[in-house]
């Protein structure tokens, strides 16, 4: 196998990082013929060139345009190709992601926080299945972190405000690194954690054995009873504020006359800045949750809104 | 030494600290830099020690990390960009065009006084307990979270920048307005080509700097939302301001280096530099697209893909100009007359270094293996190649090719070509093995890491510790020769530049006769090596 044979390089375990792989060995050589080159010439007009050395140095190479032209030309474009064939594969690396499964990530000071569907919650840990895109959600409590796993060669950044979502699939199963790279404070290199790939039947038979507090989605169905959303968005309200039931996914038409898909990140805004996006037809009452709500809740309540999506309003 | 030179002219500190003379304040800032140099050279070796183990044993992470900090914020903003155009510039400018001194020579000394206010109030910030960012400063965690002096290691470093702007217009309009007779464009050395480029850009860049460095603080101090997200602020705009500084900075701390590797090169193989034109532009394209790649360094901060792929494409053809230097400068090797002194030994480094440099450049360009390379050591390897493998190299390289131009003394060639290649062998020790850490993936500013990253790190630090001797034997044997060296003749190279053509030390006034230029420069050729010089 090629990738083997890359000095002190662990071959990818993703289907991507095998693309990102063999970008690698194509730098490589490129860089070895390059530099080859160069060191060669070097070499070599040092030794021929030095000056107690009697060499013919007559008839010399005028400054043409024909050797500036022809190095710049070839130095672009190789280089076009390098753009065109690192920019493949990156946006296949952080394509929209399918929904099939999906994990939450909550990064802060120090120390990653995931969370599946069901309800089991991890601390600096990710159990995965193999074999099978996994959908992670991410948001930062605090500062900005950076999800990184070397073993797959991906990495994105995890900013507060917003989410983040990028797919991940492990061909193999095993223990790998899960490292912050971005640094966040005191005890950033201490933000690391381990990936926990396992073979289909084994991780549903650690989801079992993990005590769920409950599902995200009831937690979030609680959480919005006791913050009162459900005094204004719950049936038979005297306030009128858009219906939630069968919300997520569909097209929502704005008072400004735009529309926008109601995702995560539009359900996620409009608890924080519900004045930034206000539905058409209806008056911007609601108050601001920002401040109010932590990452680990926002997500609860963006779950349980996604759950109401096959309910009819 | 019957006639007076700028050294012996006055010698009470008072005729130092109020000189307006270019090469007095050259020499000011010299003895700064050099200082603020071992500070920042301290603090990596104390970081390359604690990295030798995988555990804490050293220093707390707190420490740690103020370490890395205090490195980074001193050797860009204190040593690297202030470095040769303060310095070699300063000093060279005038003499290479044949003036009598910069265009506004109070500036020059006023510019030198806020350098320092500036590196105090840095300095200040260290020693009141210092500062944990990292030298990018970012947001949030700089703004609300970062529980240091942030305000005052950024007030000293915007402070700073006002003193770069001042010396980038200085040299901007010395260069438009005080050339000799007869000095046309095309007939100015390289070196000033690059450092007009670098002043194009501290000018227009640095405040910037102090835009977003203001805008931090405030957001700190008056708790406006402007980067956090809880108070209605963008982080990722802080990102976006800090890069379209610190992006061209790079090409600040590079440009001038590339201009010395052009009179070292030509003056070592006897020969003009080849592509001169090539050359010349080179300098000017670099600073033109430097100002629109600052998006590569966040392509993984979650920006569109279609900016991502716009900043990519920019720094690849970024790239072009500096390999169309890397080309002409082996091209002028070519059927030359090499001689080995210890300035062109580092000449031929920097072009090694600067090449592994520009290639890992690409590496970290080219989107998809920068997702897997940023933030890791790869990145660290990949700049520590063209700061200190490029740019330090190549301000070693001029200051051994001034060196008896500025003190009219000689130094022991044995010493400077020994220093020469422990540099280089201590530089590649050190910095290789860190692309190799970063593409297995170890994260930086880890003060802690996995044990299996340890072998790595271990060369490492040993190389650190070859650099940090190697870097301080020239302060022994070039502060011996200012002292004791024998004395200089005024063109011990036997090179054309004007600077050469007057006497080693200067007089204060640079030139007896006012200079009138009637050839090309770098005019090494068979009737300029007949022509007898020092005569």
């Amino acid at each position: 196998m090629w990738r083997d044979w890359i000095p002190f390089w662990r071959p990818g375990l993703s289907p991507q990082s095998g693309d990102v792989d063999l970008l690698f060995a194509g730098l490589l050589i490129a860089s070895a013929l390059v530099l080859g080159l160069l060191f060669f010439l070097l070499i070599l007009f040092c030794v021929r060139y030095r000056a107690g050395n009697e060499i013919d140095r007559g008839h010399r190479t005028s400054k043409s345009w024909h050797w500036e032209v022809s190095w710049t030309a070839a130095s672009f474009v190789c280089f076009l190709g390098l753009f065109v064939w690192g920019a493949s594969v990156y946006f296949e690396m952080y394509k929209t992601p399918t929904d099939e499964l999906v994990v939450f990530v909550v990064a802060k000071q120090w120390m990653w926080k995931t969370q599946h569907a069901g309800g089991q919650s991890e601390i600096d840990a990710l159990h995965l299945p193999v074999k099978r895109p996994v959908r992670l959600v991410m948001a930062s409590q605090d500062v900005i972190h950076s999800f990184f796993i070397p073993a797959l060669r991906l990495k994105h950044d995890v900013v507060p405000g917003r989410y983040q979502d990028i797919e991940i699939e492990i061909d193999r199963p095993g223990h790998y690194h899960l490292f912050c790279a971005e640094y966040c404070g005191t005890e950033h290199s201490g933000m690391i954690g381990e990936i926990v790939a396992m073979d289909p039947a084994d991780y549903s038979h650690w989801l079992t054995q993990q005590a769920p507090a409950s599902p995200l989605a009831d937690e979030g169905g609680a959480l919005f009873r006791q913050l009162g959303c459900s005094g204004c968005h719950g049936n038979g309200s005297q306030v009128r504020a858009p219906p939630l039931e069968g919300l997520y996914g569909k097209p929502v038409p704005l008072s400004d006359g735009s529309t926008v898909i109601a995702d995560d990140k539009y359900i996620r805004d409009s608890i924080l800045l519900p004045r930034s996006q206000i539905v058409a037809s209806y008056q911007p009452l609601m108050p601001s949750f920002e401040g109010k709500v932590t990452e680990d809740q926002l997500l609860r309540l963006v779950v349980y809104i996604k759950s109401l999506a096959g309910r009819p309003s | 030494m019957s006639e007076k030179n700028y050294l012996t002219t006055d010698y009470t500190l008072r005729s130092w600290l109020l000189t307006t003379d270019h090469k007095r304040i050259a020499i000011l800032y010299f003895a700064s830099l050099i200082f603020f140099f071992f500070i920042g050279g301290a603090a990596a070796t104390a970081i390359r020690i604690e990295l030798a183990t995988p555990q804490a044993d050293l220093v707390s992470s707190d420490i740690y990390n103020r370490l890395f900090t205090m490195h980074g914020i001193i050797m860009v903003w204190f040593f690297l960009i202030p470095s040769i155009p303060n310095t070699l510039g300063n000093f060279m400018v005038p003499l290479m065009i044949g003036a009598r001194d910069l265009a506004f020579p109070r500036l020059n000394l006023m510019s030198w006084y806020i350098f320092m206010l500036g590196g105090c109030t840095a300095l200040f910030a260290i020693l009141a307990g210092g500062i944990d960012t990292g030298w990018t400063f970012y947001t949030p965690f700089s703004s609300l979270y970062s529980n240091s002096y942030v305000i005052v290691a950024a007030a000293g470093v915007f402070i700073a920048g006002f003193s770069s702007i001042l010396t980038g217009l200085n040299f901007i309009v010395t260069i438009h307005r005080l050339r000799a007779p007869g000095l046309t464009w095309y007939r100015l050395p390289l070196f000033l080509w690059s450092l007009y480029a670098t002043s194009v850009i501290l000018v227009l860049a640095t405040p910037v700097l102090a835009i977003t460095l203001l805008l931090m603080a405030t957001e700190r101090f008056f708790g406006v939302g402007i980067f956090d997200p809880r108070i209605g602020g963008d982080p990722l705009l802080f990102q976006h301001l800090f890069w379209f500084y610190s992006h061209p900075a790079v090409y600040i701390m590079i440009l001038p280096g590339m201009g010395v590797i052009n009179e070292l090169i030509s003056c070592f193989s006897r020969k003009p530099v080849f592509g001169y034109k090539f050359v010349a532009w080179a300098s000017l394209a670099i600073a033109g697209v430097g100002f629109l790649v600052w998006g590569h360094h966040m392509f993984v901060s979650g920006q569109s893909l279609i900016a991502s792929l716009v900043f990519s494409f920019t720094s690849f053809i970024v790239a072009v100009p500096s390999a169309i230097k890397v080309f002409n400068w082996t091209a002028t090797l070519h059927k030359g007359s090499l001689r080995f002194d210890a300035p062109m030994l580092y000449a031929l480094a920097f072009i090694g270094l600067f090449t592994i440099g520009g290639l890992t450049g690409l590496f970290l360009a080219c989107l998809a293996f920068d997702v897997h390379a940023t933030d890791t050591y790869f990145v660290v390897a990949h700049f520590h190649y063209i700061m200190v493998g490029g740019m330090v190299t190549a301000y070693f390289g001029g200051l051994h090719y001034w060196w008896p131009k500025i003190t009219g003394r000689l130094y022991s060639e044995y010493w400077a070509r020994t220093a020469a290649i422990l540099i280089f062998f201590g530089f590649n020790l050190t910095f290789f093995p860190q692309f190799i850490l970063g593409a297995e993936g170890m994260p930086r500013r880890y003060h802690v890491y996995p044990p299996e990253f340890q072998v790595w790190n271990v060369l490492s630090s040993g190389g650190a510790v070859i650099l940090a001797v190697a870097y301080l034997m020239p302060l022994v044997y070039l502060g011996y020769s200012a002292f004791f060296g024998a004395r200089a003749p005024a063109n011990p190279w036997n090179a054309p530049g004007l600077e050469w053509q007057t006497s080693s030390p200067p007089p204060e006034e640079n030139f007896a006769t006012q200079p009138v230029v009637t050839r090309e420069p770098y005019q090494y050729n068979e009737a300029f090596e007949a022509e007898p010089q020092n005569a």
